[in-house]
């Protein structure tokens, strides 16, 4: 795209920050060219997020040189980010939701002391970039009332706002539907088009082939290997990133389903503030196979799978296991719901699937502590219990294999497997999964899908909640698609992705309607 | 029109008087808690600003070096609550609640040690006071039947501060809406991550609001001392602190709403004075305790259920720590 005499847009060379015992970054060179689409990838904590915010001026590096257009910047702070042409579009946005467009996009920027003669120029510029790009947004709507597709725009338009040359996204994609992620990666092409050099931080890798000129890896802190995208494969990266050959796609055999195991008739679920969050959903699960529910975060799935769990109290319907009604008597909760013999993997571990301060062997089994096997008298018999999370942590593999840590210091993959453990050793008729693997590395990935498939083939029903659409159509032998709290469609196992998608968004595909 | 002369002028008149400390601190208040600061300190605040207040005036005879001396030092008790709470990213509660034991113990101790009279400050003249002022054309309006007595005992008559604190209402909600720093004093209380990634520094405009802060608490403490009173008294804050923090919930963090609540609290206060040895039909003479605890009691009652739902500033009371 460059010929060889212009400088590259960006320079880090020999970049090495730690944070106490933590190396985060390993003496990073990298280089991207002007006018291209440069993808970073690497696991949760391979040092991705450190690096850009490095180059942000979040984090000052301990040693090393950034080189902006071929010249070494001091980027202290973010101002010094923003004044070399940096910007940077958060994963969590970085937005004062109460606020309207432009106040969000002035905030920083302002123009002045006062606020009048800026706000003028700033909706004169603001129309200005809009017109240029294509990125037409109402600058007076508040932000909290824009849907995060927009959302996101509005982070890109401060970045051009504040006339960013190199504009660095991270995770974009995590809050997006496929059709608004489709339509970022457009206007990050027509950014491209006019100059402007993009660094898109992901793990999803299919994201990556699909966008990026070119991808560097991120491997422990280090940066292991840069391609061309046109000339590496997702079987590649994945293995420069995990560091070792792993299966992307899951091995399974056709599901066997049994009888109706669990069964949802009409439940409805309103939220605290009494707005219907689940709408008369209803749908079964049988024994030997795995049910995903797909859908945008925050159309209902979350509070369907607490409702089912007996966290959430529904305001109505009635749900089955084995054929009897759970809190038929007015009474429901976990404990009860546990001992019909469900079994919970929430979708926030941190919140709801571990108490992080604890050792590992006591989250080993919480929630099953009246359990008469952990028990001695009254008191809990401890060295029962650690040699139950011996057990599981050599049959889970979980590392590092020490039952006294704090769960706190195991990383997501392995603080999932803990949750995981727990409740699969249970052994239930049924087991509800939420985002199993949020923040867990591939790796980690490649574990949980399998012994998700292998609890299947044992004859145990299965219902899978995840927002990530790839995750459900690898794993899931039916598909239910929630919109607005309600099942929306019930694509086939094998239906493309964009079918999909669009029942997603909310706009029913033709196979749907009927 | 005799209950009209009688009772409601004088409550009016009086309901200004008492909502003006209020006023003051609600605002100090604001400023902080519209940046993410949370204020329990305020009582302290007001109190070591009228023991400066007492004691500037009673050395120098002068009320403007009184005024000068209680906000210097409310401001420096603002900068060590920012100093804990900002900089140490301690608990800001604490930070308060021990400013206002440190408050309450500190001015009697100083007090008796300089002046020896159990905690109070010397009696002030009225010429190291601020006084009443006199409206213009308060004889000529005053004939006017309604308009007329309201004009010469309501809104005339009152010290200078009780001007000012009127007039820091309007100027407050100019800042808050109308200027850079207002814009972004509002966006730090609700995602400081957002300041700090346009590159602006998230401590220093805490601080800056603190110090916004202790300037009015300055005001508040001047106000009781030398202005409504003539010397300092030993607890003479008697919880206004914590009565205007409730007025700046119940106003739902808007300048305009808070002078309309501590204006209301004000009146359940000059009510309460006003009601103190009456006899009501039926009843009887009511307890003056009962009457005294009255706008404590409705201050539960409407925080409680009368003010629908009150959304505070989003990163209130959270130390901001640039995440990994």
């Amino acid at each position: 795209m460059t010929s060889p005499t212009t400088p590259p847009a960006i320079e880090l060379v020999g970049i090495d920050k730690r944070f106490g015992a933590v190396h985060a970054n390993k003496s990073i060179d990298l280089s991207i060219a002007r006018g291209t689409i440069h993808g970073i990838v690497g696991e949760n904590g391979a040092g991705k997020s450190t690096l850009m915010s490095i180059l942000y001026g979040f984090y000052q590096a301990d040693a090393g040189e950034i080189r902006v257009g071929g010249a070494p910047v001091a980027i202290t702070d973010s101002q010094a980010a923003i004044r070399a042409g940096i910007g940077m579009v958060h994963q969590h946005f970085m937005l004062v939701e109460n606020f309207t467009v432009l106040e969000n996009v002035m905030l920083g920027a302002e123009g002045g002391v006062l606020l009048r003669r800026g706000t003028a120029a700033a909706r004169a510029e603001l129309k200005r970039i809009e017109r240029e790009y294509g990125l037409d947004i109402d600058p007076d709507a508040v932000v909290e009332e824009l849907p995060v597709g927009l959302q996101q725009r509005v982070e890109i338009l401060k970045a051009l706002y504040r006339g960013a040359e190199i504009l660095i996204l991270d995770e974009p994609t995590g809050v997006l539907t496929p059709a608004e992620a489709d339509h970022l990666f457009k206007i990050l092409g027509q950014l491209r088009a006019q100059g402007k050099t993009i660094v898109l931080i992901t793990h999803k890798l299919r994201e990556i082939l699909a966008v990026t000129d070119n991808v560097s890896v991120m491997r422990r802190g280090e940066m292991v290997a840069t391609r061309k995208t046109a000339e590496t494969s997702a079987e590649e990266l994945a293995e420069l990133m995990v560091g070792r050959r792993v299966l992307l796609h899951v091995e399974k055999g056709p599901a066997h389903p049994g009888p109706v195991v669990l069964s949802v008739e009409k439940l409805t679920v309103r939220d605290a503030r009494g707005v219907t969050m689940v709408d008369g959903v209803s749908f079964d699960v049988r024994a030997g196979e795995i049910v995903g529910i797909a859908g945008v975060a925050g159309n209902g799935q979350s509070e369907l799978l607490e409702a089912i769990a007996g966290i959430r109290r529904p305001s109505a319907g009635t749900i089955r296991v084995n054929g009897e009604a759970l809190g038929a008597d007015g009474r429901l909760d976990p404990a009860r719901v546990r001992a019909s013999g469900l079994a919970h993997v929430p979708e926030d571990r941190h919140h709801m699937g571990l108490v992080l301060s604890f050792e590992e062997n006591e989250n080993a089994i919480l929630g099953y502590q009246t359990d008469p096997k952990y028990l001695k008298g009254p008191l809990l018999d401890i060295d029962a219990i650690r040699a139950d999370a011996r057990a599981k942590i050599e049959r889970y593999d979980i590392r590092p294999p020490d039952c006294r840590l704090r769960t706190a210091n195991f990383s997501g993959g392995n603080q999932q497997k803990i949750v995981l453990s727990r409740e699969i050793e249970r052994d239930p008729a049924v087991l509800l999964v939420g985002q199993p693997t949020r923040g867990v590395d591939i790796g980690a990935i490649e574990f949980i899908h399998k012994r998700l498939v292998a609890l299947r083939d044992a004859g145990k029903a299965i219902l899978l909640v995840s927002v990530e659409l790839d995750e459900i159509r690898s794993l899931a032998d039916r598909i239910l698609v929630m919109f607005a709290g309600r099942i929306v469609g019930t694509p086939p196992a094998d239906a493309d992705e964009q079918e999909i998608g669009l029942m997603m968004a909310g706009i029913e595909a033709r196979e749907a309607a009927e | 029109m005799d209950l009209f002369d009688t009772l409601l002028i004088p409550v009016l008149a009086s309901t200004l008087r008492l909502s003006v400390p209020l006023i003051f601190t609600a605002l100090a208040g604001l400023y902080a808690e519209r940046s993410g600061v949370f204020d329990i300190g305020l009582e302290g605040k007001m109190l070591f600003g009228a023991f400066a207040a007492a004691t500037a005036a009673a050395y120098t005879g002068s009320a403007w070096a009184g005024l000068g001396a209680a906000i210097l030092t409310s401001v420096l008790i603002s900068l060590l609550h920012g100093f804990a709470s900002i900089t140490q990213r301690g608990n800001q509660i604490i930070s308060g609640v021990a400013i206002n034991f440190i408050a309450s113990g500190l001015t009697v101790l100083l007090g008796n040690a300089w002046f020896g009279q159990g905690g109070r400050t010397p009696q002030l003249p009225n010429t190291a006071r601020f006084t009443e002022i006199t409206l213009p054309f308060v004889d000529q309006i005053r004939p006017i039947p309604v308009i007329g007595p309201i004009y010469a005992s309501v809104i005339s008559g009152h010290n200078l501060l009780v001007y000012l604190a009127l007039l820091a209402v309007p100027f407050t909600w100019w800042v808050l809406f109308r200027t850079r720093f207002g814009l972004r004093l509002r966006a730090v209380g609700e995602n400081p991550g957002a300041v700090d990634t346009a590159g602006v520094s998230v401590a220093w405009l805490r601080y800056r609001a603190l110090i916004c802060g202790g300037i009015l608490g300055g005001f508040a403490g001047t106000y009781l001392s030398i202005a409504q009173s003539a010397a300092f008294i030993r607890e003479m804050s008697a919880g206004k602190g914590y009565i205007a923090l409730a007025a700046l919930v119940f106003a739902k963090w808007k300048p305009v709403n808070v002078l309309g609540a501590c204006l209301l609290f004000g009146l359940l206060d000059a009510v309460s004075i006003q009601m103190q040895g009456k006899r009501l039909p039926v009843i009887g003479e009511v307890p003056v305790q009962f009457i005294q605890a009255l706008p404590y009691v409705l201050t539960v009652i409407l925080l409680a259920g009368f003010i629908g739902k009150a959304i505070p500033p989003k990163a209130g009371g959270v130390p901001y720590v640039k995440e990994r």
